[in-house]
């Protein structure tokens, strides 16, 4: 790959970015990424990114959390150390199964939450320690970033961009490609 | 845009209410076929020879659990000196049934109504921007409130001791728990309280719906607000009757048994099959190329309260049911051994409908918004609230000797069809479209 160039362009409103996005997206350029100050509703689709999978990993945790509180719950409660539970002493899971649920669906909630979390943040490649790749830091507080790559066609890309309304236009080199 | 009621549907609307007045009458027919216990002895005879040693077995354990708990039977509150024979129960039991069958489907199609109303309420009160193409769908649906709540008081009044034993004076008079609450369960307070709350009911109805009509034509919001507040008010009004009348209705079928949450898992039950139905009515009228404003996401928010209310509606059954069994306090946990021992298809036949269904179907969001598959979960979930009245009713009033058979389906098309009647001809008296409602531009953009 060429030494990349890239196109910011900032815009300060989500509905002139919205329009943007679907007309750059007409003329075939690619958007590389969005930097937003809030989630945007819709802007995924506009820029035609593969629809999240994070629901399917959720429920995938959650049956880990309602397995490990069903293991848990037969280990301690009447393996281990059999307990007579409501004054019914048939130290059988499944007959004192109602007295778990509470603990079966706390679990469940506690690992799909968790460990959703840990996956949307490892996925977003954000972990402890890890430099910002926001490139303005203007996108955290009123401004949106369309970053879109730039193959020998800087002037037809800045015209677009200008049309759609975007207030400030820059074209970076972008040597080490943090992705 | 205005909706005319077909005539195929009117017809078969019709249909349904002469072959469900058929199936009640040979219910009432049937259960007279035993007139004295001569006629149960040769009856349980019969089924003793068959093999089934059921009515025996189970003679001891419910006299035990009389004994006990002067709960198990219906009608047999009769304890110190009083005694029933077997076969006298079993008479008894087997004349409640039509009524008890003819109760319960009464109580679920009046149950939708209200449902569909205090959701209604809800959207006016919260000034919800999505909801207002479906509202004349909704107030189509509460148009049943009144005839439902009259047919359910009418029956509750004729069945009389064959659903409510406290109303009977011989059984009171044998019983000291009954005795001890016959301040509140007696019929003047019986009549006094379902009369009142029914005219509460429909007079929140009668007024919305005219303000809901004259905003059509308003050049300001004045109406709408009037709608507003009178739903708040509403509100406050519904969930204290809602839970007064689940005691008087459904809960004084057992009259020694209480539950503090009672009145909150009648509501998830209404709650839930109420919107169920605005779901399938909305996608049955779209199906026929109306309410081409309600979009997807109108169809996709239903189907997120029919799951998320099916949800609420679990972890109150469970809420009721494992405190009662933790602590197995006998006067408590015997209303679930009768339901356990003689119900238990019905009875956890109707947590896999009512949770495990919608739970698993309902799931996926691109699901949700697939009409068939929302009708579909839809008409499970309708089936499981209809066993869920079921196994409210019928425990007290039947015991082991229930059936789904021609009583009971025969109740259910009587009033699905009398309920088809009524709120498909409330929808053809109105536009469609709310078109006055200050949210409507609002709605008609929905989009999740």
């Amino acid at each position: 790959m060429e030494a990349s160039k890239v196109v910011h362009a900032i815009y300060t409103d989500d509905d002139v970015l919205m329009s943007a996005v679907k007309k750059v997206k007409a003329e075939k350029h690619h958007i590389e990424e969005i930097y937003t100050p809030f989630p945007v509703h819709g802007l995924d689709k506009a820029m035609g990114l593969a629809p999240t999978r994070i629901a399917i990993t959720s429920f995938l945790y959650g049956c880990v959390g309602l397995t490990v509180a069903i293991l848990m719950m037969n280990f301690i409660m009447i393996e281990d150390w059999p307990q007579d539970i409501g004054g019914k002493p048939s130290f059988s899971y499944l007959e004192n199964m109602p007295a778990f649920v509470p603990i079966m669906f706390e679990l469940t909630v506690f690992f799909a939450a968790h460990l959703m979390v840990i996956t949307f943040y490892l996925r977003s490649r954000m972990w402890p320690f890890k430099k910002a790749e926001n490139p303005d830091p203007r996108t955290t507080d009123d401004h949106f970033l369309m970053e879109i790559a730039v193959h020998n066609n800087e002037d037809a890309l800045t015209n677009l961009l200008k049309e759609t309304g975007a207030v400030e236009i820059n074209i970076i080199d972008k040597d080490e490609d943090a992705h | 845009m205005e909706y005319t009621f077909s005539n195929r549907l009117k017809l078969g609307a019709i249909v349904c209410m002469v072959l469900g007045l058929l199936g009640v009458a040979y219910g009432f027919y049937d259960s007279h076929k035993y007139e004295t216990v001569e006629d149960v002895k040769v009856l349980l005879a019969g089924e003793h020879h068959d093999g089934d040693h059921a009515g025996d077995a189970h003679a001891g354990d419910d006299h035990g659990a009389a004994h006990a708990t002067e709960e198990a039977h219906g009608d047999d509150a009769h304890a110190e000196g009083h005694e029933m024979s077997h076969e006298e129960h079993v008479l008894h039991q087997i004349h409640n049934r039509p009524y008890a069958a003819l109760y319960v489907a009464a109580f679920f199609f009046f149950m939708i109504a209200l449902g569909v109303l205090a959701f209604y309420a809800i959207q006016y009160a919260a000034q919800a921007g999505w909801s207002p193409v479906l509202f004349r769908v909704m107030e189509a649906i509460t148009a049943y409130v009144l005839p439902g709540a009259l047919i359910v008081l009418a029956i509750a009044l004729v069945a009389d001791k064959h659903i409510f034993v406290w109303m009977d004076p011989e059984v009171v008079a044998h019983d000291k728990l009954i005795q001890g609450k016959s301040g509140f369960l007696n019929k003047g307070v019986f009549i006094g309280l379902s009369v009142f709350f029914i005219l509460g009911w429909s007079a929140y109805r009668y007024l919305v719906r005219k303000f809901s009509l004259a905003q059509d034509n308003s050049d300001n919001n004045s109406y709408f607000k009037k709608a507003f507040r009178w739903s708040a008010g509403f509100l406050v009004f519904y969930i204290v009757t809602e839970s007064v009348v689940s005691w008087l209705w459904i809960m004084s079928v057992d009259p020694h048994w209480f539950s503090t949450l009672f009145g909150w898992y009648v509501f998830a039950s209404m709650f839930v099959s109420g919107i169920t139905v605005i779901a399938m009515i909305a996608i049955y009228l779209k199906s026929k190329g109306l309410l081409e404003f309600v979009n997807d996401s109108h169809i996709h928010d239903l189907a997120k309260f029919m799951f998320g209310i099916s949800i609420f509606w679990t972890y109150l059954w469970f809420s009721q049911f494992m405190l009662i069994w933790y602590s197995n306090i006998p006067e408590e946990v015997t209303y679930y051994i009768t339901r356990i021992e003689h119900y238990k298809l019905p009875f956890f036949g109707m947590v896999a409908m009512n949770f495990v269904f919608p739970l698993l179907l309902l799931m996926n969001s691109d699901y949700k918004r697939i009409p068939w598959f929302v009708v579909m979960t839809g008409i499970v979930i309708l089936c499981g609230h209809y066993l869920d009245v079921f196994n409210m009713i019928m425990p007290a009033t039947v015991v082991d000797r229930w059936f789904i058979g021609i009583p009971e389906i025969g109740s259910i098309l009587l009033f699905g069809g009398l309920f088809i009647f009524i709120v498909f001809t409330a929808l053809s008296k109105a536009p469609l479209l709310a078109k006055g409602n200050p949210f409507m531009k609002e709605s008609k953009h929905f989009h999740y």
